[in-house]
């Protein structure tokens, strides 16, 4: 705990620093009330009312979320087996080039199904 | 002594400094990135200036040295406008939930060797962690969170629209930045940063790996949302993207979090591949004392600045990129380009260990060598089909536009349709056979 506890506190320090001018901000500027002012800056033109929560949004960014985490757990599995690099020896390669086509495989397909495409 | 520093050797140095070191360096790394974001900040303007024909800021201070500190003072003095709609404590912790993060990374790149610091033996850096390298990523992936929330929680369709591309164009980078890192661990054999940075004394990693260099350098240009990648704030597409509808103070934060993590990643740059504070190698040969001390936090400055001027560089060189191009480039090239050079250096680190006879590594070494350039030339073959398809598709386009002028683009009607009132006759439809122009009845209408 003692390697952690400083990282803690350079995080108070810097939460502190983002309240603090935050407050500040929100105190020194004025005050005027306006009711466009008030709506969505959308270049002038009324508008568009947006459902709450955000509304549906292309299916692109789920299918790129499923493929980051997908890669995600392979860069999960990669760092042990290269800090230990040395120690694993051949099993470690052998083992992990077989990881590495088996993610590649649902890579390929995703390529192939179009699934990075961004038109 | 914990758990932690029994399992993990060279950090033995860690976790024992008093409370009052501990504060002094936090408040140090607090004021360094405070004081390198101001100067970012100015000099990303002048230099971009300068690169522009023009001489940038130059009123406030000596030199316009001042300005982005006026400008910070500015911005808290403006109206803290909130606006009708939004979800207020999302909206509010946003711009927090980007900065604080922000901050944390830093704690673990070192700077320098041991020193004696008011008579405390005491490593230039504030701690180190077994999971040090983890750290890094973590925060970066944190500060994303900021982004998504702060473009979602405005109900403004440009700001979902620049989180939304904020949060797949970071996650996209992530991938091909934590490749890039893996060959760094090979040869490291460790994740401690100060570990990172002794197992570079012999050789940089930025010269023994150079392709993960190089992809490190391109992926903590997309992953800090900076041009040419910054299509999350893209000003010419969705105004402000995010942060569109952020002012005063919030809109600060966003901005000093964007800076920040510039400082971050050019450090995690220096740590990992530059060799953080060690002295570059010429210097060490005619002078043994240049690791001693407090001189390494120049060496150490001097490589910082150095990537923290290729940011600017890059960004007065570059076009911002399309949207698709940034994630077919992260996508389609970084990652399968790491995925075939993490195998190559295990491949060739394993014969080396094992005593392979030298002409089996190089036999392997001219086998990936191949494997690159028929990927190479499968790829440029592709692009230049898709160019050729391209071309032909928009000379089939422009000749049916010359044909009929409001073909495919906004709906003008035709000056010869048919329509109430007119004394025009009804033309057939244009697609059947064509009559040639000069061919054509003349109809005057007259």
């Amino acid at each position: 705990m003692e390697l952690y506890a400083p990282i803690f506190v350079l995080a108070a320090i810097g939460a502190a620093f983002v309240v603090v001018s935050m407050v500040v901000g929100s105190i020194a500027g004025p005050k005027r009330y306006n009711r466009a002012k008030l709506q969505a800056y959308e270049c002038g033109i009324e508008p568009t009312p947006q459902p709450a929560g955000g509304g549906r949004f292309t299916i692109k960014y789920y299918l790129t979320a499923m493929l980051f985490i997908v890669f995600d757990i392979e860069i999960i599995f990669l760092y042990p087996w290269a800090v230990h690099f040395d120690e694993l020896g051949v099993f470690g390669l052998i083992a992990m080039v077989l990881f590495l086509v088996n993610v590649s495989i649902a890579y390929a397909y995703e390529w192939r199904r179009g699934g990075l495409e961004w038109e | 002594m914990t758990l932690a520093q029994g399992a993990e050797p060279g950090l033995g140095a860690f976790g024992t400094d008093p409370w009052w070191i501990t504060l002094i360096k936090a408040l140090v790394i607090f004021v360094f990135l405070m004081v390198c974001v101001l100067m970012m900040i100015m000099a990303d303007r002048k230099v971009m200036g300068r690169m522009q024909q023009r001489h940038g800021p130059n009123r406030f201070g000596p030199l316009g040295l001042l300005q982005s500190l006026a400008d910070g003072v500015k911005l808290s003095l403006k109206e803290d406008v909130i606006p009708r709609g939004v979800d207020r404590v999302v909206y509010i912790a946003a711009p927090m939930i980007a900065a604080v993060p922000a901050f944390i990374a830093f704690s673990v790149i070192p700077v320098g060797p041991e020193v004696t610091m008011f008579g405390v033996q005491t490593p230039l850096q504030l701690t180190d962690l077994p999971i040090a390298a983890l750290v890094v990523l973590a925060t970066a992936a944190i500060g994303v969170y900021g982004i998504v929330l702060g473009g979602w929680a405005s109900q403004s369709p440009y700001a979902l629209l620049g989180g939304l591309r904020a949060s797949a164009q970071v996650i996209s980078y992530e991938i091909a930045m934590g490749l890039s890192f893996v060959a760094v661990f090979m040869y490291s054999g460790t994740l401690t940063t100060s570990g990172i940075v002794e197992a570079q004394r012999p050789l940089w990693f930025a010269v023994i790996l150079l392709p993960s260099f190089l992809i490190y350098l391109v992926t903590m240009i997309g992953e800090t949302n900076r041009l040419p990648f910054d299509l999350a704030e893209g000003e010419g597409e969705i105004v402000g993207g995010f942060m569109t509808e952020y002012g005063s103070m919030k809109f600060t934060m966003f901005f000093l979090a964007e800076y920040v993590n510039m400082v971050t990643v050019a450090a995690v740059s220096v740590t990992f591949f530059l060799g953080g504070w060690l002295a570059p190698p010429p210097i060490t040969s005619f002078w043994a004392g240049a690791n001693e001390g407090y001189w390494p936090i120049l060496w150490w400055l001097v490589k910082f600045l150095a990537v923290m001027f290729l940011f600017i560089w890059v960004r007065g060189s570059l076009p911002r990129i399309r949207y698709d191009q940034l994630m077919q480039l992260g996508w389609k090239i970084l990652i399968p380009v790491q995925l075939v050079w993490i195998t190559a250096v295990a491949v060739v680190r394993i014969l080396l260990n094992e005593g392979a006879p030298i002409g089996a590594v190089a036999a392997v070494v001219a086998g990936f060598a191949l494997v690159v350039v028929a990927a190479v030339y499968g790829f440029a073959r592709s692009a230049r089909r898709r160019r050729a398809a391209e071309a032909a598709e928009r000379q089939e386009e422009l000749r049916l536009m010359r044909d009929d002028p409001a073909y495919g683009g906004f709906p003008v009607p035709p000056q010869n349709a048919p329509h109430y009132g007119s004394s025009v006759p009804a033309e057939g439809p244009r697609s059947g056979a064509r009559v040639p122009h000069d061919k054509r009845e003349e109809v005057t209408g007259a």
